[in-house]
């Protein structure tokens, strides 16, 4: 009997307010070693926690965008354990009364559509930084202390890896798109814990492991693989799982025990004396949900009824608000929205990836968001159209995209300036074909022979011989033709 | 210039009517305090540091500005101390803890910044128990302060230097902390007058936290108006405190009681039996009897579950300790261990040489009341508690204006006394407990002394009243005072006065 997974994620994402959560301290990523602290997130003697409400708003918003009950009373705990890069020694949290609770998104995987459940969303502050050095040992940054974090806690409802990726991919794109955090994973602004067991369908779950702090798609994929694998081993070889919480190392691609679960810390978690309750009303939620956009579920349907784009691509352009907002900006310009979806899908991610591989290989930071594709909806519309049309064939429009990205400019004039349109007028094509099939006797001879296959490679050489400008059906037409004539 | 000790007996109200008039300067004050400290503090310890240069400075500075006509304040040019526990821009805070022995603060307390906006200079930091934690300040890191009326006794505690240095005359008044009856019980032992606000009337910000849900910050004075008139500083809302009140109003000018007609005072059954010692029985029993011939009807009124208060505010203010002590690490600041093998013995050897006995057994004992399985059993139990206290309180000062009861069940005892049996000395905090679970502000003032061994030693009552009354506890304290003139002749300076002739 096969083995299933059973997989529930813990996400934490940063809020990209400007302060932190409990003092005026800028949240900044990247800033010097402790240049952003005050006695309140450093946590010293008679320091007071002050509640930034930008946090609640955050917070709600994220709930309601998550399909939460938004509770309209919350209120903050302390989770008590020592550890050098938490300074109280706390950490404030909300442990009994969470703001958030019972909440959903949905996911698309190969499978179908699923609808995972989320648990809670709470509130709490993050910890400091060690960074460590060879030189001066261990040491502390404490500009991450107090940065406001919401947990975003899934209900044991995933059961592969493809799944797990696909929830955490759409919770990054409904956060981004309600724009209250930059879910970089990379920076840290986006980390989840991965709780994981296996048992067989129909059965009880088995007992669970915890994976902290991954830092990527690739890890969170390769982690479920990994301890899915262990898992399945230990059982088979009739060894037990225990609950502990292990660590996916990346370099051996294996996971390793860190902590048992008669060894974990006894939290305390009790009210933090210093914080009143946090309280929402009617008001101010009707205030938040009104602020809440398109949500990228209700685009992928309308781009597939309203611009009769495939599931796929309406998942792909839906994936993050600036490019969503992008297409819809060119699609109301363009002849063929599928037009332009296509050209985003292929040329234009194709092109990005690029400079973004450059960007990394040369050491400089790659652009981000909208910034990371430097043409305007317009242009990229008019260069659709221009391929809808035939004015352009798909390698002149390679081309001029190409150029687009260098430098931002109207299609038109420069296919014109560059003398890339597409060749229709019959004297040039005829002269090509008569050229083409002058120079290649043999293959015509060929074709005449009865092995038609050729017309493919002779093809080819007419559009060679235009330079790649000819029109490619009417090239294609006239060739065929003269073959059969 | 007047000889100190005859500037060191004066109120608060009479240096800042003086320095107003020009009879004296801010200079003569702080000088004569400085003398008294010099004189004094060897035998009573009451100050752990003297900020006399600065003291100096900010005298002068005052002096400056009243010459020009432009006092910040009506105390602008009163000198005050502070408890150890309240943060000092670039000065030491130890909280009397080996912890902190040399720990600088980088910020100041809203209350300090206050002080200082009031023009009123610092004349330095009192003795108190470690982190607040004590009756006695006895469990002082740096050793116990005395009681200037026998120096063999105790000033109570934790507040016990801020009670000592006003009663012998060492500064004209004190910023003390109260959890559970540090600023009360001390000045009910020292025979000074001393005010628990109601919780969040004064910022916590740079306060040391001991249990943040009951410590307050608040003033020891010689009268109830000189209280008063501190309280107008240094209260107000404060953005950097979450629980700090923005409704509770002014206090000053005070209302002049001529009579006490209207009033109703209560007298809790329950405080009056079990373990209370016959003099503080009687002298409290007489200040009920003095407000009724003040014209104050008094009644017996009841709070059933009082015998809870105790073993409630225990677990609570221990819980809340265990987590608010857990920063004192040894990683960032304080005392750290020379030698440790890793982390955890770097944690558990800075905090067993850091920390004192009794903030252990706090810590311990927290720690204990919060874990899994023991939450319910004791932390929840004495929220519950807590909760049924406010509730009996709002009924009880729903028929009656106030409050009487004694602060303490005994007067000062010997040093050594009690601690040997830490139940005992808590049990000395029964009638002080419940302004702090309640939040309600409590006055205690003094009302008569004891005799023992040849020695007179101070006796306090507490006065309690709602939310908002603080104006009200304080004006029925001063037409109280004003009737009775407490420890009216009686100075416990004898060594003051050597000292001035010495000095």
């Amino acid at each position: 009997m096969s083995w299933e997974m059973v997989i529930g994620l813990e996400t934490h994402v940063e809020l990209n307010t400007e302060s932190k959560v409990f003092c005026t301290c800028k949240t900044a990523f990247g800033a010097e070693p402790n240049t952003h602290v005050c006695p309140v997130c450093m946590g010293l003697p008679g320091a007071l926690p002050v509640f930034n409400e930008r946090v609640l708003h955050h917070a709600a918003m994220a709930g309601f965008a998550l399909n939460c009950h938004v509770h309209h009373v919350s209120r903050f705990d302390r989770k008590n354990y020592f550890y050098p890069d938490l300074p109280k020694a706390y950490q404030i949290s909300q442990f009994y009364r969470p703001i958030c609770e019972d909440g959903w998104l949905t996911v698309q995987t190969a499978a179908g559509e699923k609808k995972i459940g989320i648990t809670r969303i709470h509130i709490e502050e993050d910890a400091g930084k060690l960074v460590h050095d060879d030189e001066n040992g261990t040491m502390l940054d404490m500009n991450r202390c107090g940065v406001p974090l919401i947990e975003i806690v899934s209900e044991p409802d995933l059961r592969s890896a493809e799944e797990a990726v696909a929830y955490l991919r759409k919770v990054r794109a409904i956060l981004t798109y309600i724009n209250v955090s930059d879910c970089r994973m990379n920076e840290g602004s986006l980390r989840c814990d991965v709780n994981l067991s296996i048992h067989h369908p129909g059965d009880p779950f088995g007992v669970r492991t915890e994976m902290k702090n991954l830092n990527s798609f690739q890890s969170v994929e390769r982690a479920i693989q990994a301890e899915y694998d262990r898992q399945v081993a230990a059982l088979e070889a009739g060894e037990e799982v225990v609950q502990e919480t292990r660590r996916y190392d990346q370099k051996t691609g294996k996971t390793t025990s860190m902590r048992r679960k008669e060894n974990s810390a006894d939290y305390r978690y009790f009210p933090d004396p210093d914080l009143p309750e946090v309280r929402l009303t009617d008001a101010d939620m009707e205030a938040i949900r009104a602020e809440i956009p398109t949500l990228p579920d209700a685009r992928r349907e309308a781009y597939r009824n309203e611009y009769g784009l495939s599931a796929y691509a309406a998942e792909q352009i839906t994936a993050e608000r600036w490019l969503a907002e992008y297409f819809e900006e060119a699609a109301a310009v363009a002849q063929s929205p599928v037009g332009v979806a296509n050209l985003l899908q292929g040329e234009v991610f194709a092109l990005m990836s690029v400079r973004a591989t450059e960007a990394e290989k040369s050491g400089s930071s790659a652009a981000e968001g909208r910034e990371s594709l430097p043409v305007s909806p317009t242009h990229l519309a008019k260069l659709s159209d221009l391929l809808a049309d035939g004015r352009v064939n798909s390698s002149t429009g390679k081309k001029i995209l190409s150029a687009l990205f260098s430098e931002d400019c109207d299609p038109e004039a420069y296919a014109e300036a560059h003398g890339l349109f597409t060749v229709s007028d019959d004297a040039t094509l005829t002269d090509a074909i008569t050229r083409t099939l002058t120079e290649n006797p043999d293959m015509v001879q060929t074709y005449r022979g009865g092995k038609v296959s050729v017309e493919k490679a002779l093809m080819g050489k007419a559009m060679a011989v235009t330079r790649g400008k000819a029109n490619p059906e009417k090239l294609a037409q006239m060739l065929h033709e003269a073959l059969e004539r | 210039m007047r000889p100190y000790p005859e500037i060191c007996r004066l109120t608060v109200r009479e240096l800042a009517d003086a320095l107003q008039t020009g009879q004296l300067t801010s200079a003569e004050i702080t000088e004569a305090y400085l003398a008294s400290i010099t004189a004094q503090n060897d035998a009573i310890f009451a100050y752990l540091d003297v900020y006399a240069q600065s003291a100096r400075e900010e005298a002068a500075a005052s002096d400056e500005r009243r010459r020009a006509g432009k006092p910040l304040s009506l105390l602008d040019g009163v000198p005050i101390a502070l408890k150890d526990n309240m943060l000092v821009e670039g000065r030491k805070c130890t909280c009397a803890s080996r912890m902190l022995k040399n720990f600088v603060s980088p910020y100041s307390a809203t209350v300090v910044e206050k002080l200082r906006a009031a023009g009123m200079p610092l004349l330095g930091k009192l003795n108190m128990d470690e982190y607040a934690m004590g009756s006695s300040t006895e469990n002082s890191a740096f050793g116990p302060c005395h009681n200037p009326w026998a120096l063999n006794r105790v000033p109570g505690g934790s507040s016990g230097g801020a009670a000592a240095a006003v009663a012998a005359g060492m500064a004209p008044v004190a910023l003390g902390s109260d959890t559970g009856g540090s600023i009360r019980q001390p000045a009910s032992f020292c025979g000074v007058v001393g005010v628990k606000p109601a919780y969040g009337a004064v910022s916590r910000y740079g306060l040391v936290a001991f249990a943040s849900s009951l410590d307050q910050i608040g003033p020891l004075a010689k009268t109830a108006e000189d209280a008063a008139l501190v309280m107008d500083v240094i209260a107000g809302h404060d953005r950097r405190d979450a629980t700090s009140d923005a409704e509770l109003s002014p206090l000053h000018p005070l209302q002049k009681m001529e009579t006490l007609e209207g009033l109703t005072v209560g007298l809790p059954k329950e405080c009056f039996g079990e373990g209370l010692s016959m003099p503080v029985y009687h002298a409290v029993q007489q200040a009920a009897e003095k407000l009724r011939e003040l014209g104050a009807t008094v009644v017996e009124v009841s709070i059933p579950s009082l015998p809870y208060a105790l073993s409630a505010y225990y677990v609570l203010s221990s819980a809340e300790a265990s987590s608010n002590l857990a920063r004192f690490d040894g990683v960032r600041y304080g005392y750290r261990v020379k030698e440790y093998a890793d982390l955890d013995e770097l944690y558990r050897k800075s905090r067993e040489e850091g920390f004192g006995i009794e903030v252990k057994r706090r810590i311990m004992l927290g720690t204990f009341a919060l874990s899994s399985g023991y939450q319910d059993q004791y932390y929840l139990k004495a929220q519950q508690a807590r909760e049924l206290l406010r509730y009996e309180f709002g009924l009880a000062l729903a028929n009656c204006d106030l409050l009487l009861t004694p602060v303490a069940p005994t007067y000062a005892y010997r040093l050594g006394e009690k601690t040997a049996d830490p139940m005992e000395m808590y049990m000395g905090d029964l009638y002080t407990v419940p302004a702090n679970l309640t939040g309600l502000p409590n006055v205690s003032v003094p009302c008569g002394t004891a005799q023992e061994g040849g020695e007179t030693l101070p006796i306090g009552m507490s006065l309690l009243g709602a939310r908002d009354s603080l104006p009200k506890l304080l004006s029925v304290a001063a037409a109280y005072e004003r009737a009775v003139k407490p420890n009216e002749g009686i100075r416990p300076y004898e060594h003051l006065r050597r000292g001035g002739e010495t000095a």
